[in-house]
């Protein structure tokens, strides 16, 4: 077990789960997920948001078994190589408004960094402006954390429950999702709620999304993959372990794409983005300055709150609610460009991640 | 006696930042660093060993770790 353990750890294996969630994403994207959509944590969750009415954007509403699969693939593996560790406690609210805010930057660009990276792997130029941003809020962020910027400790619990919680919700909402499919060409379940059109309606199989959902999440919660660490690492330490993983991912996406017939290079006419490039810029800006306040990219605070730490699955929740609050009030973005209130919002995000940055404070 | 970084209970890259924090300000000698993850664990392992310290031991505390690291 510990040479597995260890495995995952090295350069070697990080590059190796980098490679695999590289080539598995595109296949999603051939299987039906939406363009340059293979794998995107912030559109899943928003589209989670939709399936449950918590908005009710029409377009983009399908309980995506991915996101359970990351939860509960780590979840399993932690179990199973006991690092299953209840906690929480470390600023749960801040977290709560980091996540908030984090999904409000991602649904301004139209992704979160694994979809930055998946849509310039597919050849959507657009995205080097939000990978721009990307790295320029997580810069930000490491000022921060150099000038001791602190969310303060967590608790580990006594009981397990803590860190149960929120992969019991999301094996809850599979079951939902199991018993309650859409009913063929209507947009309501007895429950859920389903898209007719858009990137919603789109999707791979069930069970294949499921499947892929849990391999990342156990590679994952083995190597700590990490998008915001990525670059934080190498920003606050010159250190390339993280940087190594997504280096793979991109290569491994761009070539797939290339075989599948998905490359499509240029600015206009990308799927689902925009070409609000100073948009682009400052949503991601304001996505990894928060991400990286919280100590995560959503994927990674997807797999530590499988791992038991409910402060992580506050943040996942933040996002959640953050989605609703971008679709039902004007902030989210579509291929027409920004939300009527997306620019006012980001700008706020800033100032509020900002005033989190300086008040937050190690000693 | 060896310098103690208490890391326990904080997030990353928080662990690291305070390795290497004691790193720096004692340059040589040793250091004990207290995490309760594996990831930090794997983290501060690693940031110790590439500015030129040695892993000396690994123990476990608790539901932690105790990291001992070392440079002559």
């Amino acid at each position: 077990m510990d040479a597995v353990k260890n495995f995952f750890a090295t350069r070697k294996g990080i590059i190796i789960v980098g490679l695999i969630i590289g080539i598995l994403a595109p296949i999603l994207q051939k299987l039906g997920n939406p363009p340059n959509m293979g794998i995107c944590v912030a559109c899943m969750e928003r589209d989670i948001a939709g399936a449950l009415g918590f908005h009710r954007a029409s377009v983009v509403q399908y309980l995506r078994p991915e996101i359970i699969g990351f939860v509960l693939g780590a979840f399993l593996s932690a179990i199973a190589l006991k690092e299953f560790r209840p906690r929480g406690g470390s600023a749960p609210f801040i977290r709560f408004i980091l996540g908030v805010f984090a999904m409000i930057g991602a649904l301004v660009f139209l992704g979160c960094p694994w979809r930055t990276l998946l849509r310039l792997a597919g050849g959507d130029g657009n995205a080097i402006f939000g990978l721009l941003g990307l790295v320029f809020g997580i810069w930000l962020g490491t000022r921060f954390l150099k000038a001791g910027y602190s969310l303060g400790r967590t608790q580990l619990s006594q009981s397990k429950a803590i860190g149960l919680g929120f992969p019991l919700l999301m094996f809850g909402l599979l079951i939902l999702l199991l018993i309650d499919p859409q009913p063929e060409g209507e947009a309501r379940g007895m429950l859920l709620f389903y898209s007719l059109k858009g990137p919603g309606s789109q999707h791979a199989p069930l069970f294949i999304s499921l499947a892929v959902g849990l391999i990342i999440g156990i590679l994952a919660q083995r190597s700590r993959f990490c998008t915001m660490g990525a670059f934080r690492d190498l920003i606050l330490f010159k250190q390339g372990h993280l940087f190594s993983g997504i280096a793979a991912l991109f290569v491994a996406a761009i070539i797939t794409n290339i075989v599948l017939g998905q490359f499509n290079p240029g600015f206009e006419k990308q799927p689902i983005a925009h070409s609000m490039q100073l948009w682009n810029f400052l949503g991601m800006t304001l996505a990894g300055l928060a991400f990286a306040l919280a100590g995560g990219c959503p994927g990674r605070q997807l797999f530590m709150a499988g791992e038991g730490d409910s402060d992580a699955a506050i943040f996942a929740t933040g996002m959640i609610v953050g989605a609703a609050v971008a679709h039902n009030f004007g902030l989210a973005s579509s291929p027409a460009g920004i939300g009527p209130n997306g620019a006012v919002a980001t700008i706020i995000g800033l100032i509020i991640c900002v005033i989190i940055g300086l008040t937050m404070r190690r000693r | 006696m060896a310098e103690i970084v208490d890391a326990r209970g904080l997030s990353c890259p928080e662990p690291v930042l305070l390795t290497l924090e004691a790193i720096k300000r004692l340059d040589k000698g040793e250091i004990e660093i207290l995490v309760d993850t594996d990831t930090s664990k794997e983290n501060v392992s690693r940031a110790a060993s590439s500015m030129g310290w040695s892993i000396e031991d690994i123990s476990t505390e608790g539901t932690g770790y105790r990291i001992k690291i070392k440079k002559e």
